[in-house]
């Protein structure tokens, strides 16, 4: 299966089933700045049941891209499609019910859910929404919380009485009750324990495996991203510049960017070797590097990459990366 | 081919030195030693509640101890005992001994003049030790002036070689800029920078680097390996990241429901684990090395203040308990000479005394 693919060759229509961006930009506006492109032609696919990873620092344009996915921002150029139709830019309307399979969970689990209302009631609001009874709404929202891992007895209780870990689930719960068969998950445990972290992953995963939901799990910590996903994109300043099988990319990275992220990772083995920093910080979008975004930051960087902007591209199948100056020897095995 | 960065890196290669202390006397007592500490903080209703039973932890000079455990197990609390920053009606009991002064016994005079001096300490936000409206060069010399009495010129020449020495860029010209103007990662160089402007014995870094992305961590994770190997820093590293832990660390103490449950050389920890509360921290973890295997989460999550199970605290959550762990507490006992764990029934400590350790 092809995860992640160019703009062009749109042929079979099942390709079209689960979420596309074609060509993806997002801009932003503000007084007295340059417009600020902070993503700038992307595209890639989720299709149901597959798990996609987006990684890249801080800044780099994955929430905007997770934004502009769901609807929550207008594309300034390219498409987003999800089942085959555009996804609709809604600002705070409710989802068409078309769309209501696609669905967001965010980084901040207290800030998603009313501090003020039991957790049965805003888990069953999709119920509703959806044109069932509430009665309805508080059976799903009991099957739904055993789904996650907690009790149904929880209905009645409201967010402040669990933990970090527990809220997240329960957000789960709640965009569950929609029945996506899509969810972007924005650093989803980006704000929990080890321990937490790893049974919310867990989650994401099993519904992805057993319900077929499609994943697009943006993060910034690779291991947890190379433990899940199936296929990962790389996102540098707006641009993904590498991506692949997850396995492959982390085994074999060929672009100096996603070398240096992988090796900056520090390993619990005990062995007190120390991660390898990578100097410099993502630059600021409103004024972005000419040519190759990374090369001020590139340590295999010549003249030239100060002037050409690479292409991303397919050197191996499903393996794709954008450096002009490796792009001769990308196609030999590593 | 010009290959360009933006930024000095701290790989050893471009190490400049910049060593201003004298290289410490082996053998001499420890920087910090924690004895019996036990914090209270205010309930809700007013009545103490134990954050801390019962610590004890030393730092030697030149070494970086980590501090482990998950959110809530009262590892930024002994920090803060320790500057007598604990929150309002906290209170600390057993002793804390910077260069062997117990901070405990101090007045509140001498903790003030203890913190910034001899004790420094680095946030998770490194705005909190930065003051948005001062320049960078403002804060870094009115420290220097008040706790050194340091003239300006001379102060101003240190202040560029605190800069320096954490690798910020043109340091003359980041005097006169304000914190804003530098990313999350450099921001933290300066609190750093501001943190060893009066040579302490002892820093605290309480999550220096858990809101820093991986590549940025790296250059601060080698900023204070540097600052250790090259001026005999000490450091009390705090974090819930094993694998900061695994790249920094001396040793590691692994803390639980406000008790140390492992503490030992980082490899014997990390590799060895001998209390099931670390093994499941490192089974939380990806793998560093290959294999899909599932993450395995420690059920449940970690007691809320004031209601720590009876017995060994981690009972409840624990794969390997028994009947008798909810009503005899563990104490820490001496697996080997340095390595100690608080589970006296624990399987895994069985297997690994049949190995042979000494
Ligand atoms: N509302 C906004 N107005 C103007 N600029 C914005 C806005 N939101 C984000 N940006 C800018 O767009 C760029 C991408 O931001 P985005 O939040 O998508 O990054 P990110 O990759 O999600 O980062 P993080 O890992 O910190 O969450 C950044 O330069 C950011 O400053
Ligand atoms: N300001 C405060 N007032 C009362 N209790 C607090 C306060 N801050 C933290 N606590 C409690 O003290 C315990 C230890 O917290 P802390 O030392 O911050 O943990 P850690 O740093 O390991 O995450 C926790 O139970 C926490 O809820
Ligand atoms: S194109 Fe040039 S600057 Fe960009 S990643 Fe490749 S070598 Fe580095
Ligand atoms: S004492 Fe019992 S409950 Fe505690 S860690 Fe050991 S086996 Fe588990
Ligand atoms: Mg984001
Ligand atoms: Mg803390």
């Amino acid at each position: 299966m092809t995860a992640l693919s160019g703009t062009s060759n749109l042929t079979v229509t099942s390709k079209d089933v689960g979420l596309r961006l074609h060509d993806l930009s997002v801009t932003y506006r503000s007084p007295g700045r340059p417009l600020v492109r902070a993503v700038a032609g992307v595209s890639l696919a989720v299709a149901p049941g597959q798990v996609v990873g987006l990684v890249g620092e801080s800044g780099c344009g994955k929430s905007t891209l997770g934004k502009a996915a769901v609807g929550l921002l207008k594309p300034a150029g390219g498409r987003v499609t999800f089942n085959g139709r555009a996804v609709d830019t809604l600002g705070l309307r409710p989802r068409p019910s078309d769309q209501r399979g696609l669905q967001m969970v965010f980084q901040d689990p207290y800030a998603s859910l009313n501090p003020r209302r039991r957790i049965g009631e805003q888990i069953s609001d999709a119920v509703v929404l959806a044109g069932g009874t509430r009665e309805r709404g508080r059976e799903t929202a009991r099957e739904l919380l055993e789904r996650v891992g907690l009790a149904a007895e929880f209905v009645d209780r409201f967010p402040h009485e669990f933990s970090g870990g527990q809220r997240q689930r329960i957000a789960i719960a709640r965009v569950l009750a929609a029945e996506p068969s899509c969810i972007v998950a924005d650093e989803p445990i980006a704000a929990l324990d080890a321990s937490a972290q790893a049974s919310v992953a867990n989650l994401l995963l099993d519904l992805a495996r057993e319900r077929n939901v499609g994943l697009l799990f943006i993060s910034h910590d690779l291991s947890i991203v190379r433990q899940i996903a199936d296929t990962v994109a790389v996102m540098y300043l707006g641009t993904v510049v590498e991506s692949g099988p997850t396995a492959q990319v982390w085994d074999d990275p060929r672009h100096p960017y996603s070398k240096a992220l992988i090796s900056a990772v520090p390993r619990a083995d005990g062995s007190g070797e120390l991660p390898v920093d990578l100097p410099g910080d993502v630059p600021d979008p409103a004024f972005p590097p000419t040519g190759c975004r990374f090369h001020p930051r590139c340590p295999i960087a010549t003249d030239a990459c100060e002037v050409d902007e690479p292409a991303l591209v397919e050197f191996l199948p499903e393996r794709r990366a954008a450096c002009s100056v490796l792009a001769p020897a990308l196609t030999k095995v590593g | 081919m010009t290959p360009k960065v933006t930024e000095m890196n701290e790989n050893p290669a471009s190490t400049p030195d910049t060593s201003t202390r004298e290289k410490s006397t082996p053998g001499a007592e420890p920087v910090l030693a924690i004895r019996d500490l036990v914090v209270e903080l205010p309930g809700p209703d007013g009545s103490p509640l134990r954050a801390i039973d019962g610590v004890d932890l030393t730092v030697g000079r030149g070494e970086i101890v980590g501090l482990a455990g998950e959110s809530g197990s009262g590892k930024t609390m002994t920090a803060l005992a320790l500057l007598g920053l604990l929150p309002q009606g906290g209170t600390a009991a057993g002793q804390m001994l910077v260069e062997g002064d117990d901070v405990l016994k101090m007045t509140p005079r001498q903790v003030r003049d203890l913190r910034g001096n001899r004790v420094a300490m680095v946030f998770q936000d490194p705005m909190t030790s930065l003051h948005p409206m001062l320049s960078v060069g403002k804060q870094l010399t009115e420290h220097l002036r008040h706790h050194k009495k340091l003239d300006k010129r001379a102060a101003n020449a240190r202040a560029v070689e605190l800069l320096a020495t954490v690798r910020i860029p043109d340091p003359e010209r980041a005097l006169g800029r304000y914190p804003h103007q530098f990313s999350g990662g450099m921001r933290q160089r300066i609190a750093i920078a501001i943190a060893l402007a009066c040579d302490p014995a002892l820093l605290l870094a309480d999550e220096p680097t858990t809101a820093l992305d991986v590549t940025v961590q790296a250059g601060i994770l080698r900023l204070l390996d540097r600052l250790r190997r090259e001026n005999g820093l000490s450091v009390l590293i705090i974090t819930h990241d094993l694998g900061v832990m695994s790249a920094l660390a001396d040793r590691v103490s692994v803390m639980y429901a406000g008790r140390i449950v492992e503490s030992g050389p980082r490899a014997d920890v990390l590799r060895e684990p001998r209390h099931p509360y670390t093994r499941g921290l490192l089974d939380a973890l990806p793998h560093p090395d290959g294999g899909n295997a599932a993450l395995v989460p420690i059920v449940g999550s970690p007691p809320k203040l004031g209601q720590a199970p009876s017995g060994c605290a981690f009972h409840p959550r624990c794969p390997h308990a028994v009947a008798g762990c909810a009503e005899e507490r563990p104490n820490l006992l001496a697996l080997t000479p340095t390595h100690a764990g608080a589970c006296p029934i624990d399987p895994l400590a069985v297997t690994a005394s049949k190995v042979g350790t000494p």
